[in-house]
């Protein structure tokens, strides 16, 4: 961003921490972005004369005589179609070589959608993937985030379902991702032809962390421009948002505000709900649904990032590894989509929600019957069944690689329930057992 | 204007301010809504119930002598406010506007008003003078709340047509000042309402259709229960299932820094949805407050003060007022922040040192009164708590504990095996089934031996949960057949009164009756002496028994697939029967 003619030039800091600095200035508004000897920063707090500027870059380096510039806005981005097709960072400039953004210029980081004019979100996002399709059913408006563990494969699945899914146009806010991942994602819409669909904010693990907390402002400004004006249905994908959240601690700390859980700052929900709840449905047809990462420590979602995250969330997709059949599946247990209602059994067949419920019960037997086998009990036969079942269950629908609609899911449940139960030990209505128990031949 | 830090603003005052008062800060050219919180030599510290984005050191910001308040009216129904009661239909396009500060209600139209009172009749804040009304239902046109002391009706309008904005009545006091009435009043939330005689301990049971509530843990009419449980165990589900079936005749509904798409699955359903005392749709008795999470934050707090004097204002009217806020967690947060920004020394997980008192004073509001003229309102008042992690030592739960009287505490583990609602039947209490006077009411009206049998099937619930934690311990054979049977006879009771399906259009509602009827099956299956064989027959038959209970529970009452489940059922019993 060029400097504008007249503009006041500050040249006296008065206090530099980490991530802050702060200096006495005039006529500055709150959240005003400012360049700090040519680092981009912005106002977070105003006392009297006194002003002090975040500055995303970090403050290494900075004398206290920098020269300070106030750009009288807040962070905005230029909207348009030529966003398709192009990489960005955290401030929006271009990092994949071509010209700047042209377009209509927006502040980031807008008003919220008045609850009264949202539509309820009904139209299913197909993945093909039975762990979700089958048991944890995405709909367009929704917002829903992968918990897993940093070893597993969260941002291949996540290009998976993007690729899939149809939608107008993918969104992806990288946040601290590595340079790997980052041409990981590239060559992957590049390999499937769908780069023209695609626009990319990316911060990686080689820029300042702090930068991180303008990207799903910048990717979400993006997509409203894409559902709103366009009226197009848009993916946001969101990677990693702990890092997200790491930085706001950072930031947190430097203006010694008082931690709360986890030492994360005591704002943590508001500020991820002002990013999740972005997702929605609009009356005119447009929708921008958020699909993001939220890396574990060790499988614990008890710490206050996957916490807040699953209060924010319509549901949480777990990915863990199965060691009966040595893949990674979607656990049935943890996860969850809460929207599903909305579509199973009414866009879907309508045995959809009870061969799911049955089907996750089932699993729930064998996972007993495992902790008994475990501990040196014999086993009844329909533990064993229980445990075969599970196996198969596994293996053809919870792993993450099957790739088959949702009609096949529910007839493959169905196969699983007749090959090793009988129909009184599944407690399945008793109008859809005779119309779809398999039958002998 | 002489600072900001996000949504906390200091003003240098010229004049008296007064803790709560209302104030409005300009910018460009829209005035953005704040209360005062703190006041320290000329600097009062306001927060702003809005984005404070673009505002500048030395913006002018004008006081208006009040603490926020709400407009109390004919109107309130069906309506759809944010926090601070605007009405968000009223508001145009897509986006919340800052500072767009809509009317509560209709100042065109005209209410069809029926005398109550007569001239000359002495009467006091709150008595009924009229009523007109609202969604069929009879709505009180009171004397309003602020009058103190005595006053004489010296006019009323006849039966007619009126606005809010009419005067229906002019009152005189004591010295002989005359005062205008109107439909329409204003009242301070932060302030309880408390025209009403005496608020004696509640005894009526409150409906909700939910087995496992209604059964085990009842509410009462104007009593006060919490949900707490970890994401995902179903607290919203439960409270919009009781918000739909419970034997209210208002819901004021809460949407307290929750997610937007729960409150707009509200807004898509309960216009269609008929209330299934009344036969009407549940909206017309509902009005929705919502503040959703990504709304501004300083309004959450208000929103559940803006909730609650409305239901006191619907309990004055002589009206069964369910107030259901979700969730009080947020609220806390809310608290949290701010305390935070004031640089308040901190309590437990950086709460507010206060927060229990706040928190126990909020629940005390709620309860059943006796009016001035010997009838009866209440306000049953239940709300969520999302404690973090999952973690029942939190303060929010912890406070709560100590407010509320009911306790449904959801558990992530029968979340995880589906076993909806989660309600643990074991650790979850309600208090009021242990008053007298509920006792007695439910012998008059559900049956004389009703509360002796809850007493027993609780009890079978912590014998199957003894048993089973034997069994996984010393192995299926290591223990004796009866402890199977003793694990499955809880498990009968868990699968059929407990678990009900929220979705299914049979299940979902239970009529006491029918549940009095079906806890009565289920405790015959427990006095029957089976015989087995071993312990490997004991599974697969009860899951036969549970199988046909669940038919019968997804069959229309009496009907006569549920005749056939029934029938079936006898004979597996009899199968088994010890002679």
């Amino acid at each position: 961003m060029e400097t504008k003619a007249f503009q006041k030039i500050y040249t006296k800091i008065t206090q530099i921490t980490k991530a802050t600095c702060s200096l006495n200035a005039e006529g500055v508004g709150y959240e005003e972005l400012a360049s700090v000897n040519g680092r981009l920063a912005q106002v977070v707090k105003i006392q009297g004369e006194s002003v002090t500027l975040q500055v995303f870059g970090g403050t290494e380096g900075i004398p206290s005589n920098a020269e300070v510039t106030f750009y009288g806005k807040p962070p905005t981005l230029k909207v348009g179609d030529d966003l398709r097709g192009r990489f960005f960072n955290s401030f929006g400039m271009p990092i994949d070589g071509g010209p700047e953004a042209e377009g209509e210029e927006r502040e980031i980081g807008g008003p919220s959608v008045n609850p009264v004019r949202r539509k309820q979100p009904s139209e299913l996002i197909a993945t093909g993937i039975a762990g979700i399709d089958l048991n944890n059913t995405l709909v367009s408006g929704q917002k829903i985030p992968f918990f897993a563990d940093p070893d597993q494969p969260f941002n291949q699945v996540m290009a998976m379902v993007a690729l899939r899914a149809k939608c107008n146009t993918i969104i992806l806010g990288g946040m601290g991702l590595t340079n790997d991942d980052y041409l990981y994602f590239k060559n992957v819409f590049d390999n499937a032809g769908v780069l023209d669909r695609i626009v990319s904010f990316v911060n990686t693990t080689e820029d300042p962390p702090v930068e991180r907390l303008l990207v799903p402002d910048m990717a979400l400004t993006a997509a409203e421009y894409f559902a709103v004006d366009k009226n197009e249905d848009v993916l946001v994908l969101l990677t990693d948002m702990t890092l997200y959240a790491d930085a706001l601690s950072i930031v947190s700390n430097r203006m010694d505000q008082i931690p709360s859980k986890d030492s994360m700052p005591g704002s943590l929900y508001s500020d991820l709900a002002k990013i999740y709840e972005k997702a929605v449905q609009f009356p005119e047809g447009g929708s921008i649904t958020i699909i993001a990462v939220t890396t574990l420590s060790g499988g614990d979602i008890t710490h206050a990032i996957p916490d807040n995250t699953g209060y924010i969330t319509e549901g949480q997709l777990f990915l863990r590894r199965d060691t009966d059949i040595g893949k990674v599946i979607i656990d049935p247990f943890r996860s969850l989509s809460r929207l599903k209602q909305l579509v199973i059994g009414k866009k879907t067949r309508e045995d959809h929600p009870q061969v799911m419920n049955t089907a996750v019960r089932l699993y729930a037997d064998a996972a007993n019957a495992r902790t008994k086998l475990e501990n040196g009990f014999d086993l009844t036969d329909y533990d064993e069944r229980t445990l075969r079942f599970a196996r198969e269950y596994s293996e053809r629908l919870l792993a993450i690689d099957v790739n088959i609609n949702t009609e096949t899911m529910i007839k493959t449940g169905w196969e699983l329930f007749g090959k090793h139960f009988r129909a009184e030990e599944v407690g399945i209505r008793a109008e859809f057992v005779e119309k779809y128990w398999p039958k002998d031949e | 204007m002489a600072g900001v830090i996000a949504n906390l603003v200091m003003v240098d005052v010229d004049g008296p301010v007064s803790q709560n008062e209302i104030c409005y800060i300009r910018l460009e050219k829209v005035k953005l809504m704040a209360e005062v919180i703190k006041f320290i030599g000329k600097r009062a510290y306001v927060q702003v119930f809005e984005s404070t984005r673009g505002l500048r050191i030395g913006t002018p910001v004008e006081f208006t002598r009040g603490m926020l308040e709400v407009t109390l009216g004919p109107g309130i129904l069906s309506k759809n406010y944010d926090g601070l009661q605007h009405d968000l239909n009223k508001m145009d396009g897509v986006f919340l506007k800052r500072g767009d500060y809509t009317f509560a209600l209709d100042n065109e139209k005209n209410w069809s008003f029926k005398p109550l009172a007569s001239e000359g009749d002495m009467v006091a804040a709150g008595d009924w003078l009229g009523e007109v009304d609202e969604n069929f239902q009879p709505h009180k046109i009171m004397v309003p709340f602020k009058l103190e002391g005595r006053y004489k009706v010296k006019s009323l309008v006849a039966q007619g047509e009126y606005t809010i904005n009419d005067t229906i009545a002019v009152l005189t006091d004591e010295k002989g000042n005359d005062t205008n009435v109107k439909m329409m009043q204003k009242w301070p939330v932060k302030i309880p309402i408390k025209t009403y005689k005496n608020k004696p301990r509640p005894f009526k049971l409150l409906e909700t259709g939910v087995r496992t509530i209604d059964t085990l843990n009842p509410i009462v009419e104007g009593g006060t229960g919490f949900i707490p449980g970890p994401f995902g165990s179903g607290k919203t589900v439960l409270q919009h299932a009781i918000s739909k079936q419970a034997e209210a005749d208002i819901v004021v509904v809460a949407a307290c820094g929750e997610r937007a798409n729960e409150v707009v699955e509200i807004f898509a359903e309960f216009p269609e949805i008929e209330d299934p005392h009344t036969g009407r749709k549940l909206m017309e008795r509902t009005t929705i407050i919502a503040n959703t999470s990504n709304m501004p934050v300083a309004a959450r707090e208000a929103s559940v003060y803006t909730a609650m004097t409305i239901s006191e204002y619907y309990r004055s009217m002589g009206l069964r007022v369910l107030l259901l806020a979700d969730s009080t967690s947020r609220w806390a947060q809310a608290l949290r922040e701010m305390s935070n920004r004031m640089e308040e020394l901190p309590g437990p997980d950086a709460f507010p040192m206060d927060l229990p008192a706040i928190i126990s004073n909020f629940y005390s509001r709620a309860g059943f009164v006796y009016l001035n003229n010997g009838k009866t309102g209440s306000i049953t008042f239940i709300g969520t708590v999302s404690p973090a992690g999952g973690n029942l030592k939190e303060p929010v739960t912890e406070s709560t504990k100590k407010a509320a009287r009911c306790f449904y505490a959801l558990s992530q583990q029968r979340a995880d095996s589906k076993r909806y609602p989660a309600i643990d039947p074991i650790d979850s209490y309600s208090k009021y089934i242990e008053y007298p006077e509920l006792q007695e009411y439910l012998k008059e009206n559900v049956g004389e031996e009703w509360v002796n049998d809850v007493m027993i099937i609780k009890n079978i619930l912590i014998r199957g949960k003894e048993a089973s934690e034997q069994i996984n311990i010393l192995g299926d054979d290591g223990v004796p057949i009866g402890y199977h049977v003793d694990f499955w006879k809880a498990e009968v009771i868990d699968f059929v009164i407990l678990q009900q399906d929220a979705f299914d259009k049979t299940d979902r509602l239970t009529p006491m009756k029918r549940q009095k009827s079906m806890l009565g099956k289920v405790l015959e299956v427990y006095r029957t002496e089976f015989e087995f064989g071993s312990f490997e027959e004991v599974n697969p038959y009860f899951k036969r028994i549970i199988n046909e209970f669940k038919q019968m529970n997804y069959s229309e009452f009496e009907s006569d697939t549920f005749g056939k489940h029934e029938n079936e059922l006898k004979k597996i019993i009899d199968e088994k029967k010890t002679a």
